[in-house]
């Protein structure tokens, strides 16, 4: 059993109002369950609270069918409904279920977008941040090494992790709503320093400078570790934001890694022996260039057809720098008439991309810049979709078996040719061929 | 009633996650399984593409699995299951994740882990399967007893 200090103690027992007690009486469960023997402070959350589609708040028509009642049935999974409060920890809503302003663009009804609207509401009115994105970290909440967090959204999650060092599980989304009221989350898994160490080394045997090869790698590391912890030595180089974005994307999809070290790379790992706590361990896999020319085969392997109609771009969310790459490849063409141009990013990095002038170049060229969502996570993609280009392995790795469509995984720029073009002319080309 | 109730194959010990009793058929798989991208909550069925249960459903029945992977939206997707009376009955797991243990405590549903014994080699698909989560016991009968 979980112990409480005293102050747990008085916040179940109603102290802080009746939806605090439900929070922690949910957290309660869930540390029981996982076996972890106290909690720890958090004040930096990110989820997806009270939001929800309209057949869920159907589902608790008797308890008043709002968000009230689904923030209490269904995110603190109690058997009252409770009034809740504005939050009290720093809180952070992620990605949602379509663009503000491109809704229609992207299929969905009106009464579809009035529940959007509505909810959009209740968070803001409950002192949540409408970051609206899978990548807080852009968007205004940057932990630092060490910070306790509470974070869903897998790829963000392994970035805080191995990239900030700072200290989540994969939280979901009652644990996190509950945790914006009661501001602890168990003390069990990456929240400790033994959890964090490394369990399998990986050692890379072919150079992996660009996003693309990232992105690869991430897809390779994953399948190879499931959801253990690697430990990466060799050919890495031009580390940055965007590949570790891509890389950790693509692992925590293939594998359900949470957390990695490169060596020398990232906080954790100044050396092999820190990575491990000791020597190395494990099993040692090599990515080497037949293992790249598998993985290259592997986030191909979803079709045949090379009459691209979709080109998504932003996952995890473009960051300014993504964008203004995309502009300048796109400045002066237009997309075809036989496909489509969707990037998606959060609010603020669109508010940076419209400042900058990229959110005109792309709709010049007939593409449009959308928030909020993507592709997988609103199930929305232009009518007609059969083929979709993607320059993110965890996108492929989930869009296509969605959605029932072909896709094909390469560079940014192939993506922007196939939208321009209408024509997949991807390929594994260059010194490893 | 019959007076002589059939004795279990085999009755192993775990840990409890989740309190409560549930018997019924088990579905047994060695792949870990995805939540959110990896099922549909409205049929209980697993989808993900390339998973030797793409297609079977877990509606109903005894899941024993090494346990959860994918999206954060783990517990998100079997919650919705459990709106939808499309959650398992039961389940039985091998590795413990944040994700499994939320999943569990909110579809509210008998689990137990940390066994004496491999649930994923002394339990096969179609056996009848009496899960004590309080207990910690698992009861297994070759078909559903008397």
């Amino acid at each position: 059993m979980v112990s409480l200090t005293a102050e747990e103690e008085a916040m179940l027992g109603g102290e802080s109002g009746a939806a605090v007690a439900k929070a922690m009486e949910l957290l309660v469960r869930y540390a029981d369950a996982l076996g972890a023997e106290r909690f720890v402070e958090t004040n930096n959350i990110a989820g997806v609270p009270g939001s929800s589609p309209q057949w869920v708040k159907d589902h608790y028509a008797a308890d008043g069918g709002d968000y009230r009642a689904v923030f209490s049935r269904y995110d603190l999974d109690s058997d009252e409904v409770v009034d809740v409060p504005r939050m009290n920890a720093f809180s952070c809503h992620l990605q949602g279920g379509m663009d503000p302003e491109f809704w229609r663009e992207q299929g969905m009804s009106e009464a579809a977008h009035a529940n959007f609207v509505s909810d959009s509401a209740q968070v803001e009115a409950h002192g949540i941040q409408l970051l609206k994105t899978c990548t807080p970290y852009l968007a205004g909440n940057m932990p630092v090494r060490g910070e306790h967090c509470a974070w869903m959204e897998s790829s963000a999650v392994v970035f805080a992790n191995s990239v900030v060092g700072a200290r989540t599980n994969c939280e979901g989304r009652e644990s996190t709503s509950a945790a914006m009221l009661a501001r602890r989350i168990p003390d069990w898994g990456f929240h400790r320093d033994d959890f964090r160490l490394g369990h399998h080394s990986v050692s890379v045997e072919v150079p992996v400078d660009s996003i693309f090869e990232w992105g690869m790698l991430g897809y390779y590391v994953g399948d190879a570790v499931q959801d253990s912890i690697p430990v990466i030595t060799g050919a890495l180089s031009d580390a940055n934001l965007i590949r570790h974005k891509h890389f950790g994307a693509a692992a925590a999809s293939s594998g359900g890694v949470e957390m990695y070290h490169m060596v020398g790379i990232t906080p954790e790992a100044p050396n092999v022996e820190a990575a491990f706590g000791g020597s190395a361990r494990g099993e040692r896999f090599v990515y080497d260039a037949a293992a790249r020319r598998r993985i290259y085969e592997v986030l191909n392997s979803v079709g045949t057809s090379t009459d691209v109609d979709y080109v998504m771009l932003g996952c995890p969310h473009a960051s300014i720098e993504q964008i203004a790459e995309i502009a300048a490849l796109i400045e002066g063409r237009k997309v075809s008439v036989n496909s489509a141009l969707w990037v998606f990013t959060s609010r603020a990095v669109k508010a940076a991309a419209d400042a900058s002038g990229y959110t005109k170049i792309l709709r010049d060229a007939g593409g449009y810049l959308m928030t909020d969502t993507c592709s997988a996570i609103s199930q929305a993609v232009p009518k007609g979709t059969k083929v979709a280009a993607l320059d993110s392995a965890k996108q492929v790795h989930y869009l296509p078996a969605m959605m029932g469509i072909e896709g094909w995984y390469g560079t940014t720029a192939e993506c922007i040719d196939a939208a321009c073009t209408g024509k997949w002319r991807g390929r594994l080309e260059g010194r490893l061929a | 009633m019959s007076e002589t109730i059939e004795k279990p194959r085999l009755v192993i010990h775990g840990r409890k996650v989740v309190g409560g009793v549930a018997e019924g058929e088990a579905l047994v798989t060695r792949e870990t399984i995805s939540g959110w991208g990896g099922i549909d909550s409205n049929s209980g069925t697993v989808i993900e593409s390339r998973h030797e249960l793409k297609g079977v459903s877990f509606a109903g029945k005894i899941l024993v699995f090494p346990g959860a992977k994918g999206s954060s939206g783990w517990s998100n997707a079997f919650h919705l299951a459990r709106l939808r009376g499309t959650a398992p009955l039961a389940m039985v797991f091998t590795v413990m994740t944040t994700k499994i243990a939320l999943g569990a405590v909110v579809m509210r549903i008998p689990t137990v882990t940390d066994c004496d014994a491999d649930p994923l080699e002394v339990i096969r698909t179609g056996d009848w399967v009496r899960v004590d989560g309080d207990a910690g016991t698992i009861s297994i009968w070759d078909r559903k007893p008397g």
